[in-house]
C-alpha cells in the first residue's frame, strides 16, 4: 500500500515538473502588421531550440491592453508608447522590424507604380475633397497617365490598427486639414469610404471595387497582386515602395531621440526614403514578475535580430540596422532587471 | 412480499392496493412518502435550473451597466442621438450603429418572412411527398452554416455580384423614381446596408421556415379536411385555417429570426462597410451595433472608448428586449381578439 502512495506522489511530482516545460512557450499578443514575420521567425526558432512562440495578432491596441493586464510576456504595437506612458506603466519598448505601407488602387489599365501621388493629394482623397480620378490635383502629378472620369471609392480599415495609425500620422504630417479634422489614432472617424477588416480585408475590397483606393502593408499588396502607387517624398522625389526605399527612411531616422526608440518613420527626409515607412515595437516589463519567461523572450528577440534578417527580407520587411540592435541590447542590459538589479538576459554574442 | 414492495414499479403497487392489510398500508404510506421526497427534489431541481437563467441574465445586465457607467456619465442621453464616433477626440454616439442595426434587420425580415412562410406552406400543403425531405434538409443545412462562412461568401461572391449586376440596375431604374430614389443613390460599392440586409435575410430564412413548417404540420388534419369539405381552396385553407391556428408558433419563429438578425456579427461585419455614418441610400456603407463592437473592441485602449462599446452592447440588449416585449403584446392582443 505504501508503495503505491510513493509511486503516486512521484507521478504527481513528475507532472508538476513537466508543466513548466510546456509553459516555456513565449506568449505575446498585439500588432497584425508584423504577424507574418513573427510567425516565420517562430517557426524557425522552434525547429532550432524547441521553444515555441504563441503570438496572437489581435491588433496594436489589444497588444498594449494585454501587456498592461500582464496576461502575456510581451505586447506588440505599431504605435509606440510615449516616454510618460512607459514610465507610468514600468514598461520598456524597442523596435523589432520595419515595413512599408503603400496606397493601392484599382484602376483599369494602370500598372503598379504608374500612378504618382503626393501626401497632400492623398490626404484630400481620404478626406473626400477629391472625388474623381480625373481631378486636376491628381492629373497635375500624372501628366502621362490617362485618368478615368470615375468616382473614387475610398477603402480603409474598420478595426483599430497600427497600420492606420502610421498612415494617419503621415497624412497629418503633410496636411493641416487632416490633422485638425481627423487626427491620428489607431481608429479614426473616417470622413468617407467603406471600412474593411484587417489588411487582408482592405486588399480584398480594393481588388473587388473598380475605382477604389486603400492602404495596406506592402506584403499584402504583393500577395494580392494589387496596383500600388508611387509617392512624392519629403525631398520632392518620386519613389516606389522597395526594400531600399524603406531602408533609406530607416537610415535617416534618429532612433535615440525618442524614449523607447519611439520614432515614427513617416515622412522621413532623404531622396530615396519611402514616406510611409513604419516600425513595430515590442513592449515588456522592466521588472517582470516572471524573469525566466522574460529572459526566454529576450533570447528569442536576440535570435531574431541576429539570425532573422534574411527571413524578414523575404517577406519584404526591413530588419533593424545593426547599430540600433546593438543599442537596444545595451538598453535591455540596463533596463530589464530582476529584483536584485541584475540584467535578466545576458547577450551571448 | 413486504421487503420487495419498495422496489416494485408504482403501477404494481397501485394494482394491489385494494387488497392491502393494515401492516401493508403503513408500508404503503412510507413508499408514498419516498415518492413525495423524490417529487420535491425534482421540483427543486427544475426550479433551480429556471432560476439560473434569471441569475445569468441579471449578471449580464449588472456587468453591462457597470462597464458602461463611465460612458453614460460622460455622454448621457446625447449618446443615443449623436452621430459622431471619433476615437481621436473620444466623442462617441450610437445613432448610426442603432440605425444600421434596425434598418438591416427590417430589410432582412421584409424579405425573409414572406419567403419563409411560402416555403413552409409549400412544404406542408402542396409539395409532392418525394420532394419534402430534400427541401427540408436543404433548409436545415442553411441554418447549420456558421455565420463566418456567410460573411466570407458575402464578401467574395455575393458583394461583387451585387456590385456588377444588381446595384447598377437599382441605381439606373429605382434611383430615378421620385420619393424613393434617394434610397438607391450613390456609387455601387457592392458592400453596404442592403448587402448586409440580404445576407441576414438568407441567414434567418431557415429559422422562420423550419419553425413555421413544424407548426403548420401540427395542424390537426380534421380541421383542414373539414375546410376542404366545405369547398375551400388550398389558399383559403392556408389563410383561414392553417395560419390562424399556428400564429403563435409562426410569430415565435419570426422573433427568433429577428433576434438573430439584430445580433448577427461576423457576417455583417464583412459586408456592411463599417462606416459610422447615416446615409439616405441603402447602397451606402453603414454599421451595426454588434459589428462595431467586434471591430473595435480589441483596439479600444482608452477607458471611455471601451465603456462606450459596452454601452452599445447594453443598448442592443434593450432593443432586443423591446422587440420581444412588443411581440408578446401583439400576441396578447391577437388572443384577446379571438376570445371576444
Amino acid at each position: 500500500m505504501k508503495h503505491w502512495t510513493v509511486l503516486a506522489a512521484a507521478g504527481l511530482l513528475a507532472a508538476a515538473v513537466s508543466l513548466p516545460a510546456n509553459a516555456a512557450d513565449i506568449s505575446g499578443a498585439g500588432a497584425t502588421f508584423p504577424y507574418p514575420i513573427y510567425a516565420k521567425w517562430a517557426d524557425a526558432y522552434k525547429k532550432e531550440t524547441g521553444i515555441g512562440l504563441n503570438y496572437q495578432s489581435i491588433g496594436s491596441g489589444g497588444g498594449i491592453k494585454q501587456i498592461k493586464a500582464k496576461t502575456v510576456i510581451f505586447g506588440a504595437s505599431d504605435a509606440p508608447l510615449t516616454g510618460k506612458d512607459l514610465d507610468e506603466t514600468g514598461l520598456v519598448q524597442f523596435p523589432m522590424v520595419m515595413g512599408g505601407i503603400v496606397p493601392v488602387v484599382n484602376l483599369e489599365g494602370i500598372k503598379p507604380g504608374e500612378l504618382v501621388l503626393d501626401g497632400p493629394t492623398l490626404a484630400k482623397i481620404f478626406l473626400g475633397e477629391i472625388k474623381t480620378w480625373n481631378d486636376p490635383a491628381i492629373a497635375k502629378l500624372n501628366a502621362k497617365v490617362k485618368l478615368p472620369d470615375q468616382a473614387i471609392a475610398v477603402v480603409h480599415r474598420s478595426d483599430g490598427s497600427g497600420t492606420t495609425f502610421n498612415f494617419a500620422y503621415y497624412l497629418a504630417e503633410v496636411s493641416a486639414d487632416w490633422k485638425s479634422k481627423v487626427g491620428v489614432n489607431t481608429a479614426l472617424q473616417w470622413p468617407v469610404g467603406i471600412g474593411a477588416k484587417g489588411n487582408e480585408g482592405v486588399a480584398n475590397n480594393v481588388g473587388n471595387t473598380k475605382g477604389s483606393v486603400g492602404y495596406v502593408e506592402y506584403a499584402y499588396a504583393l500577395q494580392n497582386k494589387l496596383t500600388h502607387t508611387n509617392m512624392i517624398n519629403k525631398n520632392g522625389k518620386n519613389v516606389g515602395p522597395t526594400s531600399e526605399a524603406f531602408q533609406a527612411a530607416a537610415a535617416n531616422a534618429d532612433w535615440k531621440s525618442q524614449p523607447g526608440y519611439g520614432v515614427i518613420l513617416a515622412n522621413q527626409p532623404g531622396d530615396q526614403s519611402w514616406p510611409m515607412t513604419a516600425a513595430t515595437w515590442i513592449l515588456m516589463y522592466k521588472k517582470p514578475v516572471d524573469p525566466a519567461a522574460t529572459a526566454s523572450a529576450l533570447k528569442f528577440f536576440d535570435w531574431a535580430y541576429t539570425k532573422g534578417d534574411k527571413m524578414a527580407e523575404e517577406l519584404h520587411y526591413v530588419p533593424m540596422p545593426a547599430k540600433v540592435v546593438k543599442d537596444v541590447e545595451g538598453y535591455w542590459a540596463k533596463e530589464v532587471i530582476d529584483a536584485n538589479g541584475k540584467p535578466i538576459y545576458s547577450m551571448t554574442n | 412480499m413486504k421487503k420487495t414492495l419498495g422496489r416494485r414499479p408504482v403501477a404494481d403497487v397501485a394494482l394491489q392496493s385494494g387488497s392491502l392489510s393494515v401492516a401493508e398500508a403503513s408500508d404503503r404510506s412510507k413508499v408514498l412518502q419516498k415518492l413525495r421526497i423524490g417529487d420535491i427534489g425534482f421540483r427543486l431541481l427544475t426550479r433551480g435550473a429556471a432560476i439560473t437563467v434569471l441569475l445569468i441574465l441579471g449578471g449580464i445586465i449588472v456587468s453591462l451597466v457597470w462597464g458602461s457607467w463611465e460612458a453614460m456619465g460622460k455622454f448621457g442621453f446625447a449618446f443615443l442621438i449623436t452621430e459622431s464616433w471619433n476615437p481621436v477626440t473620444e466623442q462617441f454616439g450610437a445613432i448610426s450603429p442603432i440605425y444600421g442595426t434596425i434598418v438591416t434587420s427590417i430589410i432582412a425580415m421584409v424579405i425573409a418572412v414572406p419567403i419563409g412562410l411560402f416555403i413552409a406552406l409549400f412544404l406542408t400543403e402542396l409539395c409532392p411527398m418525394f420532394l419534402r425531405r430534400p427541401i427540408g434538409i436543404a433548409i436545415e443545412l442553411l441554418a447549420g452554416i456558421p455565420s463566418i462562412i456567410y460573411g466570407i461568401w458575402g464578401l467574395f461572391v455575393f458583394a461583387p455580384f451585387l456590385q456588377q449586376y444588381v446595384q447598377p440596375l437599382l441605381i439606373n431604374t429605382l434611383g430615378n423614381v421620385p420619393g424613393i430614389g434617394g434610397l438607391f443613390a450613390g456609387p455601387p460599392y457592392g458592400i453596404g446596408i442592403l448587402t448586409a440586409g440580404l445576407i441576414l435575410a438568407i441567414m434567418v430564412l431557415p429559422f422562420i421556415t423550419s419553425i413555421s413548417r413544424d407548426v403548420f404540420s401540427a395542424v390537426p388534419p380534421v380541421l383542414k379536411e373539414a375546410a376542404y369539405g366545405l369547398g375551400c381552396t388550398t389558399w383559403e385553407v392556408s389563410r383561414y385555417v392553417v395560419l390562424p391556428f399556428t400564429r403563435v408558433g409562426v410569430i415565435g419563429g419570426v422573433m427568433l429570426g429577428l433576434g438573430r438578425a439584430l445580433g448577427e456579427t461576423m457576417a455583417v461585419t464583412f459586408v456592411i462597410g463599417n462606416a459610422h455614418r447615416i446615409s439616405a441610400s441603402i447602397l451606402a456603407p453603414g454599421t451595426t451595433i454588434s459589428a462595431t463592437i467586434a471591430n473595435e473592441f480589441t483596439e479600444a485602449v482608452e477607458s471611455v472608448y471601451t465603456s462606450s462599446l459596452i454601452l452599445l452592447g447594453l443598448i442592443l440588449f434593450v432593443i432586443t428586449f423591446i422587440v420581444l416585449a412588443f411581440a408578446r403584446i401583439m400576441l396578447m392582443r391577437l388572443n384577446a381578439r379571438v376570445g371576444a
